[in-house]
């Protein structure tokens, strides 16, 4: 039975060059003197450190726990000692530093024992959390903590569970690799995910360029399990929203999650660190990575997490002579590494060693003829050129009307275009630029909101003022009015009234000291008779200075 | 520094898609050269020298760098559509005011490249038709009903000295277009016009072979994806419906959908100028809408204007509502509900 399958619109067929890694099994790396692991590994908040400098730490102690809802732990890769956690270069577009446990080895590689969960008997919200707290996040790219992603939500089940093992990006081919190795792990992380979502069926979703990974799944899966379905490969097929489009016909809607249409999808990683999360007990500590372009020995590694991506590339036998920088991810989404001692994150699914044959540097980028090329390639069925025209005429406003917020920025439309022109960074720029207004104007609204509480203030106070002078005005005129005589009379009775009143009150003495017992009275006037000494001792003092 | 993508499709330029577009045109200007001689060659050459000549003038003028701009074959595009709509053999100066027009007028002074609003080539063609319509009317005549086709030489030497001995009549003749104009005008019947030597078996003698070619070059932009079938559909299909609304009504005095197609420059307008990315439509429901609207305008123009072809006028109307019609004609994007105006 083939199921019908649905194309959305566009989509390229780069050169694949998957076979320079995919041949070799997953590698595994020699332990490390030094791993650097970043708190900062997930979309979200990031972990809270849970050590400091000096603590000792095993393989798989957690090293920092999830802060907030959107967030996920992080563990020691291996054991040792921590040296410091400070800032670092990290795998990100920007070049920025961010915060990292830095761990050096004891060479021992002592490991905490793992228990399995009880996965069938545990109430999900425990298991859910026991996910947290191993750190689980997916590892397709936008490694969302997948503890939330794993909690079906309202009351009906979910339709559709979606293994996305289509790897549409060019060079990579850690899930490939993944898929033809450990095709039983993953169908039994599928099984955990399918308990805890409720699915009604089960799509995992490969293109048709990777017929041995299909094969071994198909070989591995029981009947009713899951379903394994060849799609065709055009780039982005594995992109979430393609890909359950591919497979279901049904479109995300813009903004909703995908849940909504009662789809949830994971990456075939996931799947197994699922496993060994709930399978084993053990916490995700390494991932597939995919080390190819221009090194000697191209494959995948199993990497533990921390890894500098200076050692991965050397364990691929070194770059090549005419290297010329590396891309992290793939060559369509990925970005320029600007430190090789970055760290492998959960993010990170390859590294690409360019060199000038594969990646010539880009064409000088002409005017924009409207040809049309760019719409024809968009996935998302935007008009590319038009988000050009506004986003480089800085009319936001426009971009926005013409949906710049649906675009996943997938490069197709670049990728196509006959004047070379960077379309994705013009995106990216009109993007950032519409974050940075809306961040500016909420800051702008508080300035405002603080700044009409002043003006607010001051008007009151002011009119309090008016108000006492008013009063004390009205306060004069009445003296001045009971000037006359008889006025001054009345004035002098009330006042001799008020003298009387007030010697009255001098003459009476403080009732709470009366009928104590005789020690506490005894002891009342000890305590006056020092402070009296005090008060004394005090005035002389004053008096010399 | 530019991010991803990092890979861009191998031999995809702007020079690449211009030639195409040049290719295309081969088999037409081919049959128009074995057909009607080969002065057309001679059109062909000088008006893709005035055209980098002033493109090159501007440029420099302008201060942008020759050589990517240059390089591009826009220019040499619109020089060859140009040509193509313009009688051969025609004084060497119509040609150089043409490509003025063109290039200086129409392209560069909106900004050059990707940034005219009116297809360069059309505007030249209307500002030479209402400045020398009697130049414009002179086509040369097919090669089996000229007294005389005049040889490669003596192409170049009409065209930049003038006729000297030779009358023009010897070689040039009103295009069928024109004819049947002025012949239904003088109450002429259908049959008779369609008796005169210059028609041939639906269309112009000798130009409806030429109109095919450009049908089959046509035919290659669409195999190889520079065009898309909407605006070539759409065109053909409103001059058709046009054309065989008003014949339905009077037989005796409009000509049939078919003469409209193969005559003038109906073919080649639908697949290489009304294609014009940068000035046409550019939503798959606005391409549609222009092109029908261009197909309609055109066969109106021939019908009751009074110019002999309407294409160009068609085209430079139509290419000022573009960018109403791409408003309105949004596609709905992946996951939203409608499309339309945004």
């Amino acid at each position: 039975m083939t199921r019908k399958l649905y194309a959305f619109n566009g989509g390229i067929h780069p050169e694949g060059h998957k076979d320079v890694s995919n041949a070799a099994p997953i590698r595994s790396m020699p332990l490390l003197a030094r791993y650097v692991v970043p708190l900062r590994q997930h979309i979200g908040s990031p972990a809270r450190a849970l050590v400091q400098a000096g603590d000792t730490v095993l393989r798989g102690q957690r090293i920092a726990a999830a802060e907030g809802y959107v967030s996920t732990a992080v563990h020691a890769p291996t054991s040792g000692r921590v040296t410091a956690v400070e800032l670092h270069p990290v795998p990100h577009p920007s070049g920025l530093y961010d915060v990292c446990v830095v761990i050096e080895s004891d060479g021992l590689d002592q490991g905490l024992e793992f228990q399995p969960l009880d996965w069938k008997a545990l109430e999900p919200s425990a298991l859910r959390n026991r996910l947290r707290d191993a750190g689980l996040a997916g590892l397709g790219g936008a490694v969302f903590p997948s503890y939330i992603k794993l909690n079906p939500g309202a009351a009906r089940g979910l339709d559709t569970l979606i293994l996305n093992g289509a790897e549409c990006e060019p060079w990579i081919t850690c899930d490939d690799r993944l898929m033809r190795e450990r095709a039983g792990e993953i169908l039994q992380g599928v099984a955990v995910m399918r308990h805890m979502l409720g699915a009604r069926e089960v799509l995992i979703g490969i293109e048709d360029n990777k017929p041995e990974a299909i094969a071994a799944l198909r070989a591995a899966v029981v009947a009713g399990e899951a379903e394994i379905v060849t799609v065709p490969t055009v780039y982005p097929g594995g992109a979430g929203k393609q890909l359950t489009y591919t497979l279901t016909g049904r479109e995300n809607p813009a903004g909703a999650r995908s849940t909504d249409i009662g789809v949830q999808v994971f990456n075939v990683g996931t799947a197994h660190a699922l496993y060994r999360a709930v399978v084993l007990g053990e916490p995700m500590l390494s991932r597939i990575v995919t080390v190819t372009g221009h090194v000697a020995r191209p494959g995948n590694f199993e990497v533990l997490l921390g890894t500098p991506v200076r050692d991965l590339i050397q364990a691929a036998g070194g770059a090549l002579a005419g290297a010329s920088g590396e891309v992290v991810g793939g060559p369509m989404m990925g970005f320029d590494l600007m430190d090789l001692a970055a760290p492998i994150t959960k993010a990170v699914n390859c590294i690409i060693v360019k060199d000038r044959a594969h990646f010539p540097a880009r064409a000088p980028a002409l005017p924009c003829i409207r040809c049309g090329a760019c719409a024809r390639a968009c996935p998302a069925k935007l008009q590319p050129f038009e988000l050009y025209w506004f986003s480089r005429a800085k009319d936001f406003g426009k971009t926005q009307a013409y949906k710049l917020f649906d675009c996943i920025e997938c490069g197709c439309c670049s990728f196509v275009c006959p004047s070379h022109i960077p379309l994705v960074d013009f995106y990216r720029f009109a993007k950032s630029e519409i974050w940075e207004r809306e961040q500016h104007k909420s800051g702008a609204d508080q300035a405002r909101a603080r700044h009409e509480f002043k003006e607010f203030r001051l008007e009151r106070e002011k009119q309090e003022k008016a108000e006492k002078l008013a009063a004390k005005v009205a306060e004069n005129r009445a003296r001045d009015a009971s000037a006359d005589p008889q006025a001054q009379a009345k004035h002098a009775l009330v006042q001799a009234a008020m003298e009387r009143a007030k010697k009255a009150r001098e003459g009476i003495a403080p009732l709470n000291t009366e009928h104590l017992p005789a020690a506490a009275e005894k002891e009342i006037a000890e305590i006056e008779a020092r402070r009296h000494a005090t008060e004394a001792a005090n005035q002389e003092t004053a008096g010399r200075e | 520094m530019n991010g991803s993508p990092y890979i861009l499709r191998e031999r995809n330029s702007v020079t690449v898609v211009m030639l195409k577009v040049l290719a295309a045109l081969v088999p037409g200007v081919i049959a128009h050269a074995w057909l009607f001689g080969p002065g057309i060659l001679v059109s062909l050459l000088l008006c893709g020298a005035f055209a980098i000549g002033f493109e090159a003038f501007v440029l420099l003028m302008r201060g942008i760098p020759l050589k990517p701009f240059l390089s591009d074959g826009s220019a040499l595009v619109t020089a060859a559509l140009l040509a193509l709509a313009l009688p051969t053999l025609a004084p060497w100066w119509l040609y150089l005011i043409g490509m003025f027009f063109a290039v200086v007028i129409a392209k560069q002074l909106y900004g050059g490249l990707g940034q005219n609003l009116f297809n360069p080539a059309m505007v030249a063609y209307a500002a030479l038709i209402v400045s020398f319509p009697v130049y414009m009317t002179q086509w040369a005549s097919p090669q089996d009903l000229a007294n005389h086709t005049p040889s490669l030489l003596e192409a170049f030497d009409l065209v930049f000295s003038g006729g000297g001995s030779i009358s023009p009549d010897a070689y040039t003749s009103a295009t069928v277009l024109d004819t049947w104009k002025t012949q239904a005008r003088l109450g002429k019947a259908v049959a008779d016009i369609r008796g005169l030597p210059i028609f041939g078996w639906a269309g112009g003698r000798g130009s409806e072979i030429v109109a095919l070619m450009y049908l089959g070059g046509g035919l290659l932009l669409l195999w190889n994806r520079v065009i898309t079938w909407h605006i070539p559909a759409a065109f053909l299909a409103g001059i058709s419906v046009t054309a065989g609304v008003l014949h339905g009504i009077e037989p005796t005095r409009h000509a049939d959908a078919l003469f409209h197609l193969l005559s003038g420059a109906a073919l080649l307008g639908a697949f290489f100028i009304a294609t014009d990315p940068v000035t046409a439509a550019s939503t798959p429901r606005g391409k549609l809408i222009y092109a029908a609207l261009a197909g309609f305008l055109t066969v109106i123009i021939r019908t009751f204007g009074g110019y002999p072809d309407g294409v160009a006028f068609a085209i430079l109307l139509t290419n000022v509502a573009v960018p109403f019609i791409d408003a309105y004609t949004q596609p709905r994007v992946f996951g939203h509900q409608h499309g339309g105006k945004t």
